[in-house]
C-alpha cells in the first residue's frame, strides 16, 4: 500500500475522532445539565420532604405547609383525564387506522390531530374557559381540569395507538380475516391485544405529560391556595359511590410549586423544591413503568 | 359414485367453477377471462412466471382483495354444491371466507399459543363449548400432522415452533373450520427442504377429504403433487388440464416452454 493511502486512512480515522469527540460531548451537556437541575432540586428540596410534607395543607407558615392538597388534586384531575382521554383517544385512533376510509377527509382530520399536539397547552386552557367554564358551567372544577388535559393529551394516545396499531403485519390481519372474522372481531382478538404493549406506553406517556401541565389549569382558573380535599366518593347508600368530588376546586402540584416560587420568602422556596423533586419523581417513575410495559408485551407478543 | 355420476354427469365432482374472470387492480387489469374448474377431493396447482395473476387468482376465491383499495371483478366464480358466486356483491365476503380456508406463502401463526391458533376459526364461528373445541383442535393437528410433536406443549407460542412447524399449524388452523375448498399461496416458499418434503407429503395426504388449490412457483412441486395444472401468463390462463398431460404434452406453445425452461 502506497504512502499516500495510508495518509488518506488517517485523514478519515481522524475525522472520524473528531466527530466522535463532539457527539460525546453534546450528549455530556445535555446530561450534566438535567443532572445539575436534578441535584439542585434534590439538595433544596430532600431535607424538607418528611411524612408531614405529604399530609399537611398549604399554610402561611412555610415548616407547617404541605402538598395534601396538592397531591390528592393532582390525583383525581389525573383519574378524570384517563377516564376522559383514553377511551376516545383509543376509538378514535382505531376509527382512523382501520375503519376510515383513505380520503382526503380523513387525510386531512389526520393532519390536523397532528396540529393538535403542538399546540400550545396555554391555547386549550383558553378553550376550555371559554366552553366548559362558561357554556357548559362546568365550574372551575376537577372535571373541567379534567375534560382540559384529556384533550390536551389526547392527540398523543391517537398517535401512538395508531402507530402501534399500524406496526401490526398485514399477514396477521389477513389470517384473521381468512378464517372468516370480522372486523370487529379481528380488531378485538388481534390488533387490541397485540398493540396493548404500545397503547399502554402511549397512555403513560400522556398521562405523565398531563401531570406536570400547569398553564391550561391556571387560564381556566385552578386556585392557587386549597386548604381542603374533595369530597369522599364513598357514600353510605347506595350505589355507595358518587361523583361530587368531579365538581369540587382543586389544585395540583405543578400550581402548588408556582404558589410557592412566586412568594418572596426563601423558605417558600424550599417547599417549591421538595414538591418539584416529588413530581419529578412521580413522572420518572410514569415513564419508567411505561419501559418496563413495552418491555413485558414485546417478549409477549413476538411476531 | 357411479351412481351419482349418471345422475348428474360431471358436476357433482366440480367443486368450484371461474367463469370469464377479468380482476382489475385501480385502472391495472390483472386477471383477463380465466376459466377454470376445480375438481372435488383433488389438488389443483396454479403455475406461472412471477407476476402472472395466479396469486390474485387465488385470493379471489376468499375475497381477500376486498380488504384492498379500488378493485373490480368481473365474471363469476361458482362453489358447488350450490352454485353461489363468490363474487357477487350481494353476498357478504365474511360467508365466503368461512367456507374456504387459506394458507398463506410465509407462515403466519397468531401470537398465540398453538391451542388458539387452530381454535380460532371456531371461535369465529361463535362455538364456546370447550370440548368440542378440544376435540377439533386434536383432530386437526393431527390432520396437519403435527399432533404427536406439539401435544405437550399446546398452549405454548405457537411462534416457537419452527418454521415448517408453524406452517403446518397454519394448515390445522385452516382445516379446522372444515373448508369446503382450502387454498395453498406457495405454502412452501418460505422453508426449507426437509419441510418443504413434509408439507407436500401432508397435501398430498389432505386431498383425501379436501379439495385443494395451490400456487406454487416450484414446477416439481406442481408436477409431483397435483391432479390438474393451470398455467397462467399474463393474467390469462394459457392451458389447463391433467398434470400429466400438461407436464409430458402440453399443448400450447407458451406453456411447452415455461415447463422447459426455455422462459419464466
Amino acid at each position: 500500500m502506497s504512502q499516500y493511502n495510508r495518509d488518506i486512512i488517517k485523514i478519515k480515522k481522524m475525522y472520524e475522532s473528531v466527530f466522535i469527540i463532539i457527539s460525546l460531548l453534546s450528549l455530556l451537556f445535555s446530561i450534566v445539565i438535567l443532572m445539575l437541575l436534578v441535584f439542585d432540586l434534590a439538595k433544596n428540596g430532600i431535607p424538607r420532604i418528611n411524612f408531614d410534607f405529604f399530609i399537611n395543607f398549604p399554610s402561611r407558615f412555610p415548616e407547617k405547609a404541605g402538598i395534601l392538597s396538592a397531591w390528592v388534586g393532582s390525583l383525581c384531575v389525573m383519574f378524570t383525564t384517563a377516564i376522559m382521554a383514553i377511551p376516545l383517544g383509543i376509538a378514535s385512533a382505531i376509527y382512523l387506522e382501520e375503519y376510515a376510509p383513505k380520503n382526503i377527509i380523513t387525510q386531512w382530520i389526520e393532519l390536523n390531530i397532528i396540529n393538535l399536539a403542538a399546540i400550545p397547552s396555554i391555547t386549550f386552557g383558553l378553550m376550555a374557559l371559554g366552553i366548559f367554564v362558561y357554556k357548559m358551567n362546568l365550574g372551575q372544577s376537577i372535571l373541567t381540569a379534567g375534560l382540559t388535559l384529556g384533550m390536551l393529551v389526547l392527540p398523543i394516545i391517537i398517535v401512538t395507538t395508531r402507530e402501534s396499531l399500524k406496526s401490526i403485519p398485514k399477514n396477521l390481519r389477513e389470517a384473521a380475516y381468512a378464517l372468516g372474522a370480522s372486523r370487529w372481531q379481528m380488531i378485538w382478538d388481534h390488533l387490541l391485544p397485540y398493540s396493548s404493549g404500545g397503547i399502554v406506553t402511549g397512555v403513560i406517556i400522556a398521562l405523565s405529560r398531563a401531570i406536570g401541565e400547569t398553564a391550561p389549569l391556571i387560564t381556566i382558573g385552578a386556585l392557587t391556595f386549597i386548604a381542603f380535599l374533595p369530597s369522599t366518593p364513598f357514600s353510605d347508600q347506595f350505589p355507595f359511590v358518587n361523583f361530587q368530588w368531579m365538581s369540587d376546586p382543586f389544585t395540583v402540584m405543578p400550581i402548588q410549586m408556582f404558589n410557592w416560587v412566586s412568594r418572596p420568602q426563601s423558605e417558600f422556596h424550599v417547599n417549591a423544591a421538595a414538591t418539584g423533586l416529588i413530581l419529578l419523581l412521580m413522572t420518572m417513575f410514569m415513564n419508567g413503568f411505561a419501559i418496563y410495559i413495552r418491555y413485558k408485551f414485546r417478549k409477549k407478543y413476538k411476531w | 359414485m357411479q351412481m351419482e355420476q349418471n345422475l348428474k354427469p360431471n358436476e357433482e365432482r366440480w367443486r368450484a367453477e371461474v367463469k370469464d374472470l377479468s380482476f382489475k387492480y385501480g385502472e391495472k387489469q390483472v386477471l383477463n377471462k380465466i376459466n377454470l374448474k376445480i375438481h372435488e377431493h383433488k389438488i389443483t396447482a396454479l403455475i406461472g412466471p412471477s407476476g402472472c395473476g395466479k396469486t390474485t387468482l387465488l385470493r379471489c376465491f376468499n375475497r381477500m382483495h376486498d380488504l384492498y383499495q379500488t378493485i373490480k371483478y368481473d365474471g363469476e366464480i361458482l362453489i358447488y354444491p350450490d352454485k353461489k358466486n363468490i363474487l357477487s356483491s350481494d353476498l357478504d365476503p365474511i360467508e365466503v371466507r368461512m367456507r374456504i380456508g387459506m394458507v398463506f406463502q410465509k407462515p403466519n401463526p397468531f401470537p398465540k399459543s398453538i391451542y388458539e391458533n387452530v381454535a380460532y376459526g371456531l371461535r369465529v364461528r361463535g362455538i364456546k363449548n370447550k370440548n368440542v373445541i378440544d376435540e377439533k383442535v386434536e383432530i386437526s393437528l393431527k390432520q396437519a400432522g403435527l399432533w404427536t410433536e406439539v401435544r405437550d406443549v399446546l398452549h405454548q407460542p405457537a411462534m416457537a415452533l419452527s418454521g415448517g412447524q408453524q406452517q403446518r399449524v397454519c394448515i390445522a388452523r385452516a382445516l379446522a373450520i372444515e373448508p369446503e375448498l382450502l387454498l395453498l399461496d406457495e405454502p412452501t416458499s418460505a422453508l426449507d427442504p426437509i419441510s418443504t418434503a413434509h408439507i407436500e407429503e401432508l397435501i398430498n395426504e389432505l386431498k383425501k377429504n379436501w379439495t385443494i388449490l395451490i400456487v406454487t412457483h416450484n414446477l416439481y412441486q406442481a408436477a409431483r403433487a397435483s391432479d390438474y395444472t393451470a398455467f397462467m401468463y399474463m393474467g390469462e390462463m394459457i392451458e389447463f388440464g391433467a398434470s400429466k398431460k400438461i407436464f409430458t404434452n402440453p399443448e400450447n406453445v407458451k406453456t411447452e416452454n415455461y415447463i422447459t425452461g426455455r422462459f419464466g
